[in-house]
């Protein structure tokens, strides 16, 4: 049996409401209950992906915009710590120049003194060996001289001398000449 | 103008369980096209939209935004699924009677909007008045929401409750007015237009201009019934207004 008992379309008179032929409250049920159920396909298969994916979205941007923001603030430090490191590494280099340059100024001050002192030294042996050579000289000159004025002397004044007053005389000859030199 | 009638029958015979044929019809198609065209649009969802995602998406930043301008985003969350719902259902409703009317050869019509049938459009503001109600009492507890109809003076209690009443009639029946007025004329301009060649001629230019006139008016009231479903949510989840 049909649920359309007696299906039949009701013609009304001509001065029946043309708007509400017949109260089809039921119509209104249906439609509700249509309403009901279509709100509910749409959100499962239509608005609620699209409104989850928006959502995503909307948080996906943000955490781009929050990790760009902490990557522009990693970077900038990254930046500042570069250049302190540049910073010192020029103050560094500037030390080292500064450094060796003090050093190459000291060392050639202090070549210059060593040469200086060596010719100090050099010039003090020189001298020290002119002072003995002169005094070997001398002495060999004195031993010499007076070797030879003896001989000299010898000859000269051989008989008129004894040895002892002739020895006096050649000694204070020679102390003369030997204060002299 | 023709009388034309409805395909009413009567459940089981009874005479007070009528139901429309022709309205169960237009609101299982209109409902099928929202939600198939919904559907198919909604297939393909990535990170990065293209096209009918696009369109989708747009029409949800508008549900939003019209949500947003009558209350705070808080409880207007749980609004958007109802907004898109009315506004996708009213629109399709209102544009099924724009392109033809179908009835049969004794008037009987068949194809028509549904939204010009007063049952259904009082019976969707009834929805509406009632949904504000229950989240009005759900959202602010039935205490917050008793007080708000001695507010701001308690001689004004009849008029909160006669605005209720007089919020669901405009409701209904303006989108009935509309849409109905908009299918009367329609139907005139055909049959003066199908009447003689000469009338279908003259008869023709203005037809179109009806028919443009029907889908902004159609566009127009779906937005309207939208955003007063809104303003009358607002006016009873919202604690201050």
């Amino acid at each position: 049996m049909s649920i359309f008992a007696i299906p039949y379309v009701r013609m009304n008179d001509k001065e029946a409401n043309p708007l509400i032929q017949e109260f089809t409250w039921l119509d209104a049920i249906y439609q509700l209950a249509a309403f009901a159920v279509l709100l509910l396909l749409l959100k499962k298969f239509a608005f609620g992906p699209i409104m989850g994916m928006m959502e995503k979205r909307e948080k996906h941007i943000a955490d781009q915009i929050s990790s760009a923001e902490k990557n522009r603030e990693e970077t900038e430090k990254q930046l500042a710590e570069q250049r302190r490191l540049i910073e010192e590494a020029r103050r560094e280099a500037k030390e080292i120049v500064e450094n060796s340059r003090k050093m190459s100024s000291q060392q050639a001050d202090e070549v210059l003194a060593s040469a200086k002192q060596e010719a100090e030294r050099i010039k003090e042996t020189a001298l020290a060996e002119i002072y003995q050579e002169k005094t070997q000289a001398i002495n060999a000159l004195r031993e010499q001289v007076s070797t030879l004025s003896v001989l000299v002397a010898s000859k000269i004044i051989e008989k008129e001398m004894d040895e002892k007053e002739q020895e006096k005389l050649i000694q204070e000859t020679l102390k003369e000449v030997g204060e002299e030199l | 103008m023709e009388s034309h009638y409805f395909p009413i029958v009567y459940l089981f015979g009874n005479e007070n369980l009528a139901v429309n044929l022709s309205n169960i019809l237009m609101i299982t198609v209109s409902m099928a096209i929202v939600f198939f065209v919904c559907f198919f649009m909604a297939r393909k969802i990535s990170m990065y939209p293209t096209g009918a995602q696009n369109a989708l998406e747009y029409l949800v930043q508008f549900i939003k935004n019209i949500i947003s301008s009558n209350m705070d985003w808080k409880q207007g969350k749980h609004f958007v699924m109802l907004g898109l719902t009315i506004i996708l259902y009213v629109f399709v409703a209102n544009m099924a009677g724009i392109p033809f009317e179908l009835a049969t050869q004794d008037h009987v019509v068949w194809w028509k909007s549904p939204t010009s049938d007063p049952i259904l459009t009082i019976s969707l503001a009834i929805m509406v008045i009632v949904l504000t109600h229950v989240y009005g009492i759900k959202m602010r507890g039935l205490k917050e929401y008793g007080k708000d109809y001695f507010r701001p003076a308690p001689f004004l209690a009849p008029f909160k409750v006669l605005e209720d009443l007089a919020n669901t009639l405009t409701l209904g029946m303006r989108l009935f007015g509309n849409v109905y007025a908009k299918e009367v004329l329609m139907l005139m301009l055909v049959a003066l237009g199908t009447s003689s060649l000469m009338w279908g001629i003259f008869a023709f230019l203005p037809t179109i201009i009806w028919q443009a006139f029907g889908v902004f008016i159609g566009s127009l009231q779906a937005f309207i019934f939208c955003m007063l479903t809104m303003v009358y949510m607002a006016h009873k989840v919202s604690a201050d207004h």
